[in-house]
């Protein structure tokens, strides 16, 4: 195996994209709205496309101001036809995410002859293709370099997610453990929750580029979940999702470029790899976490039992 | 301000009407999905007591509360903390919501779920402090919980989730406290801790609303009581209004024997 200078891109582009969808996926485990990351990750779509077609280009603030509006809008969406029209929360977030993916779709195919964006990519994103693109940037040590534009927009967002967590962390524990109390108090569960629901739409659309749209819930989801299993504190279990989801970055696209090798393949996706460990890991630590259980139910005194 | 009904017995505290009265509830209508759950609820709460409020399932006495912390919208009506709308007097009243409510294996400990009801007063952004902890330990201590702080909540019983949400109400130090049904199902421990809290309450001066169902104790706990079937069928002094015949038009044909058997020795001789 050799091992370039754009691996090491790839990893830590992986990383950030991980690590940003771990801290925000946390609060959404924990909450019990694991799949308001699917949806908001596939509605985004149409939000991106019609991004795309103003401005021709990728990754621009129009793009992600857009996304983050349709995304905010999914929220919104599924909760007013869940008061209103009497839906349960799932099949109102079924109706909105994919009408808005739908509109997504239909807008990309029509937008695809004329700018360079295709379905398959935002679905399964390009990780190995990041690095290609890059931004000469004058930095102070390093003197010019070339940095992969991917890299530094997850890097902004992971940045943006670690300081929101840490800010708002007690606004954060609170809304999602007691709403209704958080209301009393004068924190406006709706407030956080919007807040929220926007830092998941940015981080999902960041993250197209590197996981895209059907990954990027396993990042969201697992890590966090994982994490779950193997603490009991807050703070502990937020560390814990961003060192797995690092973690699985390395191993991921370690395991894509040497494991088919073996089997005399050539190398294959690192996202699906690095999606593929994160399940690995969940398993580990769910036979861990089972294990535990059990000792501590054999050491229990019989006479108690 | 509207002249009570006088088939609710005597007012306790006639003088204290306008800006002492700690909570007032005026022509309350609250509606899910245009369906009354109750209906022109008008009642003013003295203070320092312990209020009951009794009636059948699905008489609104858990939506009565949540009106008055506006967590469902009302159809009509105003709620005056002191004489002064609710939102503009949040920290005076505390929550002491129903124990299935919430997750219980959140990843958090005790004292992380007591400190919570400092949050108000802390505000936005700033993080909990030493003086926020020493509150939620203090509060711990008076529900005789101080031994758990540190444990996980997921490893609590019932009884002591119930102590620890008791807790988290006196670490906000309200003046009005709305509990919902604090005594469903909990040990004699918890029981006892709760009525001594509330006793502790009522000697400082507070205001306690405490939702509740078992008629047997309710001559025991209240010196106030309000009986609700979506209306108010009567409210007052218990002594005054705890009688058999507000019973059989609180419950209607839903009264139990036992209920009633209660009520009767309560009364001091069989029915």
């Amino acid at each position: 195996m050799e091992w370039y200078a754009f691996d090491t891109w790839i990893v830590l582009t992986g990383a950030l994209s991980a690590g940003a969808c771990a801290l925000v996926g946390s609060f959404l485990v924990l909450r019990r709205m694991s799949m308001m990351g699917d949806a908001i990750s596939h509605a985004v779509l149409p939000g991106l496309a019609v991004a795309f077609l103003i401005t021709g280009a990728r990754s621009s603030w129009v793009m992600f101001a857009g996304a983050a509006a349709i995304g905010l809008l999914t929220a919104v969406g599924t909760e007013w036809l869940h008061r209103k029209g009497r839906m349960d929360e799932g099949a109102s977030m079924g109706i909105v995410f994919t009408t808005f993916f739908a509109l997504g779709l239909v807008l990309i195919a029509r937008a695809a002859d004329r700018v360079d964006l295709d379905p398959e990519c935002v679905l399964y994103g390009a990780l190995e293709l990041t690095p290609l693109d890059t931004v000469a940037l004058a930095l102070p040590f390093f003197g010019e370099a070339d940095v992969p534009r991917a890299f530094l927009v997850l890097l902004a967002v992971f940045v943006l997610n670690l300081v929101a967590v840490a800010v708002f962390f007690k606004e954060l524990r609170l809304v999602c453990f007691d709403p209704a109390l958080a209301a009393t108090l004068g924190f406006g569960a709706k407030r956080v929750h919007y807040g929220l629901m926007t830092l998941v739409a940015v981080t999902t659309v960041a993250s197209f580029e590197a996981v895209g749209s059907i990954l990027v819930i396993a990042m969201l989801i697992v890590p966090a979940a994982t994490a779950r299993l193997l603490t009991d504190r807050l703070s502990t279990l937020l560390l814990l999702a961003v060192l797995l989801a690092f973690a699985a970055a390395a191993v991921g696209h370690f395991a894509a470029i040497t494991v088919p090798v073996w089997f005399g393949f050539a190398d294959t996706s690192t996202a699906g790899t690095m999606a593929f460990v994160t399940g690995l890991f969940f398993l580990g630590a769910a036979g861990y976490a089972s294990l535990r259980r059990r000792l501590q139910t054999r050491s229990t005194p019989i006479a108690t039992l | 301000m509207k002249q009570l009904e006088p088939q609710s017995g005597r007012w306790a505290n006639d003088a204290t009407h306008g800006a002492e009265v700690p909570l007032s509830v005026h022509d309350l209508t609250v509606a899910y999905e245009r369906k009354p759950v109750i209906w022109d609820i008008d009642l003013d709460f003295p203070a320092d007591a312990i209020v009951g409020i009794i009636g059948p399932n699905g008489a609104g006495k858990s939506t009565l509360i949540k009106a008055c912390l506006d967590l469902v919208p009302r159809a009509s009506g105003e709620i005056l903390v002191y004489g002064r709308p609710y939102a503009r007097q949040r920290q005076r009243v505390g929550y002491v919501p129903q124990r299935e409510s919430v997750d219980w294996d959140f990843p958090v400990s005790v004292l992380d779920v007591v400190a919570m009801g400092t949050y108000g007063r802390l505000g936005w952004l700033r993080p909990v402090n030493r003086r926020s902890r020493a509150l939620a330990l203090e509060a711990l201590e008076r529900v005789g919980m101080a031994d758990f702080a540190s444990r996980q909540i997921s490893q609590l019983s019932g009884g002591q989730q119930q102590r620890t949400f008791l807790a988290r109400a006196l670490a906000q130090d309200a003046d009005i406290y709305l509990m919902d049904e604090p005594f469903a199902a909990v040990d004699a421990a918890t029981e006892r801790a709760v009525v001594e809290v509330l006793r502790e309450l009522r000697k400082r001066g507070r205001t306690c609303l405490v939702v509740h169902h078992d008629l047997a104790t309710v001559a025991e706990y209240f010196d106030w009581l309000v009986m609700l079937n979506m209306r108010v069928v009567a409210a007052g002094p218990t002594a005054d209004v705890f009688t058999n015949e507000n019973l059989r038009k609180t419950y209607g044909g839903r009264l139990t024997l036992l209920s009633e058997a209660a009520a009767a020795l309560r009364r001091g001789g069989p029915a």
